[in-house]
């Protein structure tokens, strides 16, 4: 695999009410049980549906919190590129995503900053929603180069502050 | 505050107090990162492109949000008695407030040093909070905050998360 060691997003080039394109994804329980698996999470509600029903009283396995924070990193570095860097990232699960949902990821730009130490941030409002209704909502903050030269990776210890 | 909203003494004594320290079972290693990024569809060559992970980064890394998949046990391990849980703090808050059933309502995290291939690293657990008695369309219990914070092995910080739990008891429990 060969890839570009440039920036290809550039923090110039954003602005606050941008909105990131749209990612759609269809979840089957595989979708659920490779993400609970992968994330080391063993508990039965992410892989047993008796379970789930039964005992959490969903109508179905569902897609546990560290995946659900896997999904959105995917998300916003398929938009910024391997030179963004997170730096925070909170949610809200506040209906379950069960298999048969079909995910849509939103996000738009609520906050751009350049801190202290020359670090270029961009605050995201984010959510997955399904059938137009909200089942995740959360906010992320994102390092973004502030020129081809610029690189939030090389940010270490007291210079980097999220 | 009603006398049901009143904790156990031995719940308050754990809150702000770091308890639960360990160590990663393993040290971190490649195949979970891919594990996990093809899960999600996740194609950032930084975690698959050796070179250009090195070139952007200087080393090899996980993605900011694995933080917690490399402290969560095994499911069996030798001489191991019992499911092993990752989160004691929570699994013990359950225990001591009598709510068999949880579930995560949010969860924040911010990331610090890049956790890198082959680190060791260390963290430990602080109940946060606890608030009153609650009920919710799932049942009637109570919300509490755990922190989880991680260093590695040079004692450099890399992330914290604040995971906030309802653990409940359904109507019928």
């Amino acid at each position: 695999m060969s890839t570009t060691c440039t920036p290809q997003l550039l923090f110039g080039a954003l602005k606050v009410g941008d909105c990131l394109p749209e990612l759609r994804h269809t979840v089957t329980a595989t979708t659920v049980v490779l993400g609970a698996l992968a994330s080391r999470d063993w508990r039965p509600m992410h892989h047993d549906k008796d379970f789930a029903v039964n005992r959490n009283g969903t109508p179905d396995i569902f897609i546990n919190t560290p995946n659900n924070a896997a999904w959105f990193e995917r998300y916003i570095t398929d938009w910024t590129g391997p030179f963004g860097r997170l730096g925070r990232l909170s949610f809200q699960m506040k209906t379950p995503v069960y298999p048969g949902n079909e995910m849509r990821f939103g996000a738009e730009i609520k906050a751009l900053a350049t801190d202290d130490l020359g670090c270029h941030w961009a605050d995201l409002e984010l959510n997955i929603s399904v059938d137009g209704q909200p089942r995740t909502v959360g906010k992320a903050r994102v390092a973004i180069p502030g020129d081809t030269s610029d690189n939030p990776w090389a940010r270490k210890g007291a210079r980097w502050q999220p | 505050m009603s006398e049901a909203d009143l904790l156990p003494d031995a719940v308050r004594k754990m809150i702000d107090t770091p308890i639960y320290e360990e160590r990663t079972e393993f040290p971190i290693e490649i195949g979970y990162v891919y594990n996990t990024c093809a899960a999600v569809e996740n194609g950032n060559p930084l975690f698959w492109d050796e070179a250009l992970a090195h070139a952007v980064v200087g080393k090899r890394i996980a993605p900011p949000t694995m933080l917690s998949v490399w402290f969560r046990p095994h499911y069996w391990a030798p001489g191991a008695s019992g499911e092993r849980k990752a989160m004691q703090a929570h699994f013990d808050l359950k225990e001591l407030l009598g709510l068999p059933e949880a579930v995560v309502a949010s969860n924040e995290a911010s990331f610090g040093e890049p956790v890198a291939m082959g680190d060791v690293l260390t963290t430990c657990q602080i109940v946060h909070s606890i608030g009153p008695i609650k009920t919710t369309r799932l049942g009637t219990g109570r919300f509490w905050t755990v922190d989880v914070r991680t260093t590695n092995q040079n004692g450099d910080w890399v992330g914290t998360e604040s995971y906030t739990f309802f653990g409940y008891g359904r109507p019928e429990q």
